[in-house]
């Protein structure tokens, strides 16, 4: 008797499956090797798309955490008070050229404005340094110590100005570590006296590396000194307590529009502007400046992931447009298959297999190409791009999907030929 | 003992267009096991169609084929997959091996689909290849072989999985006398030594001399069916 009951078959069904599975497998790259060249023109969809999904997931973040650090390095809920207007456009004087704000507004500033928490004037210039015989030219900044509160900026060693520094105007500065690198090499610094303008200067402290500015400035090639030192043994002001810019940190992020009005209001009282008049000073939100910054370039990532999944449809509509070309070229094989009992499934399994193999081996390319682009963007632009795996799987685990979506069309219509029309195709 | 294939009034109608082409006409025969049986006939009688539902490649338009008494009618495709893979061995005149294949993987094809494992296989179809005379031309493609050759590598496919039944349509009519010669005493061979029952159509009437019957097939009907007293050896 014939043992075509249900359960033999699917007895036969499971114990051929893994020898199935190899043979297809087999035949797959068999069939992709012949035509080598249809292949990689079917893949190249599939490689640009993944490429541009790793290459955009990791530049993202990298990009992200990078204005991240920036946001964290210029200080949180930071307000950045300039004298000058900016407020009209046309050809004007920019902000900073007008010489209106003085230490008195910052004082005011601290006291009179509640959402506010620290204040910090700044005064300084160019200025050129000697310690032994190394010689180097800086920014030199008059500041309080509150700056470095507002900035997020802890020292690495020594001490900050004291109330006496600033009241004495003493001649005592806190190096940043470029400077330092460049003056003392492998001296300690703390104690040492170096010629800021041929003044000497005794070195109290030395700040923590910061890094670059988001202008690609180098934040860390700077010198501060006491607030008023800068403006009595400096750089003289013809007008008293004349200050270049006060750094303001609101109490909250919250309160960050709220300080900024209640500066606004204060400065205009007290510069007498009347509601409408043009300001001579300009309050710039820098938080909510990064933070634009990195809403763009999420836009800009969402944007590009679009085009990339986009790109990843095409190149799946690309697997189904070669494989329904293969199905039609390879009907007869198909018949021959089927004549020597090659079940509907066996056939459809070893059509999607081959989709999934084709898909699955642009999304490997493509992981090769984004990697390699993100090691070179990351070389050219100097930021740390760090590779997520988790990105790599899921483009891994979409490639697939992408084969199994696309391949199951062709690889059904395949599977329902009729075994000796299939033989028959001329 | 049910007859091994017997068909009742198998009819096969093709609508080619407005055209309506009767391909077989209420064909009703029985064929025992172990038979050697030569379909004849002029070209567009209806051979190929016949020996295409007894292969379970195709299905008549009306009328019963049974197999080891078992209605083909009622099996579903995986079912009759399952048959042709087990019971039945198809032999084409265009030999319809796999394009840059080797021997042996084309062997292998029906036991890949009956889930033999890779070592077991190998040696089956080694064993098949050996039988038709092909030992050592294992690792050819069939650009590399023959006609003659390709067409034993294609017997060797139909007896690989034991099959009780081969069904060969015009084996013969691509090759040349010799190689002709070579496939019909093969075939009669499997029938004498293994007990399979082989059913072959051809035109020529010294291949049928060898088989111990006749079907003559005339406009889609059975025209004659002679049984030889004799069996003349090859
Ligand atoms: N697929 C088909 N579509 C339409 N007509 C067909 C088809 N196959 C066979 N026929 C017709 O059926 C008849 C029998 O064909 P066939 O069985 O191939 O004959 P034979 O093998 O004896 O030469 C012929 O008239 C042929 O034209
Ligand atoms: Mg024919």
């Amino acid at each position: 008797m014939l043992d075509v009951s249900a359960r033999a078959l699917w007895r036969i069904g499971c114990s051929s499956f893994n020898m199935f599975f190899l043979s297809s497998l087999k035949i797959a790259f068999r069939a992709i090797r012949v035509h080598r060249m249809r292949s990689a023109l079917t893949m190249l969809g599939i490689i640009i798309g993944v490429g541009t999904v790793i290459i955009i997931i990791n530049a993202g973040s990298g990009a992200k955490s990078q204005i991240a650090k920036q946001i964290a390095g210029i200080g949180s809920n930071l307000l950045m008070v300039f004298p000058g207007s900016t407020s009209s456009g046309g050809v004007r004087m920019g902000a900073g050229t007008k010489p209106t704000l003085t230490i008195s507004d910052a004082e005011a500033m601290k006291e009179a404005c509640p959402s506010v928490k620290f204040v910090a004037p700044t005064w300084g210039g160019n200025a050129h340094l000697v310690f032994g015989n190394e010689n180097w030219s800086t920014v030199v900044t008059g500041t309080i110590p509150d700056m470095f509160q507002i900035r997020n900026w802890p020292l690495a060693f020594g001490s900050l100005f004291n109330q006496r520094d600033i009241n004495t105007a003493a001649k005592v500065c806190i190096l940043g570590q470029t400077v330092v690198e460049n003056l003392f090499g492998d001296i300690d610094p703390i104690g040492q006296v170096i010629r800021i303008n041929k003044i000497p200067f005794t070195i109290i402290g030395v700040l923590d590396k910061k890094g670059s500015s988001p202008r690609g400035r180098d934040q860390d090639d700077r010198i501060y000194v006491p607030f008023s030192t800068a403006q009595k043994r400096l750089f003289s002001t013809h007008i008293p307590g004349l200050v270049r810019t006060i750094m303001v940190q609101a109490k909250s992020l919250e309160l960050m529009f709220e300080a900024e009005k209640e500066i606004n209001a204060l400065l205009m009282q007290r510069h007498h502007i009347q509601s409408g008049q043009e300001k001579d000073f300009t309050v710039r939100n820098l938080t909510e400046i990064m933070n634009i910054a990195q809403k763009t370039a999420n836009i800009m990532s969402v944007l590009l992931l679009t085009i990339a999944m986009i790109s990843l449809v095409v190149g799946g509509i690309g697997i189904m447009n070669i494989m329904l070309v293969s199905v039609t070229e390879r009907t007869r094989e198909i018949g021959i298959r089927m004549a020597v009992g090659g079940r509907s499934k066996d056939i459809l399994m070893q059509f999607l297999i081959e989709a999934i193999i084709l898909s699955l081996f642009g999304g490997l390319l493509g992981m090769v190409l984004g990697i390699t682009a993100c090691k070179v963007i990351a070389a050219v632009i100097k930021w740390p791009i760090p590779i997520s795996w988790e990105a790599l799987l899921l483009a891994f685990v979409f490639t697939g999907a992408i084969g199994v979506f696309f391949g199951f069309y062709p690889a059904n219509k395949a599977s329902k030929l009729n075994p000796i029309d299939a033989l028959r195709y001329e | 003992m049910a007859d091994l294939i017997e068909t009742r009034n198998l009819v096969k109608v093709y609508n080619s267009g407005d055209v309506k082409v009767v391909a077989l006409d209420e064909i009703s025969l029985t064929i025992d096991a172990g038979g050697l049986v030569a379909v004849m006939g002029p070209s567009g009688s209806g051979k190929s169609t016949f020996m295409n539902i007894l292969g379970c490649l195709d299905k008549p338009t009306t009328g019963k084929y049974f197999l080891e008494g078992i209605d083909m009618g009622n099996l579903d495709r995986d079912q009759l997959a399952h048959i042709r893979n087990r019971k039945i061995g198809f032999v084409f005149q265009t030999f319809n091996l796999l394009a840059r294949t080797s021997a042996l993987e084309n062997v292998e094809l029906p036991l890949i689909y009956s889930g033999v494992p890779a070592g077991k296989r190998r040696e089956m179809a080694m064993d098949a290849l050996h039988s038709v005379g092909l030992s050592g031309r294992e690792d050819h493609y069939p650009n590399q072989l023959s006609g003659g050759e390709q067409q034993r590598v294609a017997i060797a496919r139909a007896l690989v999985n034991s099959s009780a039944i081969i069904l060969a349509d015009e084996p013969t009519g691509n090759l040349d006398s010799k190689s002709s010669h070579e496939i019909i005493s093969i075939f009669q061979r499997l029938n004498i030594e293994k007990g399979i029952t082989v059913i072959i159509v051809t035109h020529e009437p010294d291949v049928a001399a060898f088989t111990r019957r006749n079907i003559i097939f005339r406009d889609g009907k059975v025209a004659e069916d002679k049984i030889a007293q004799k069996n003349t050896s090859a």
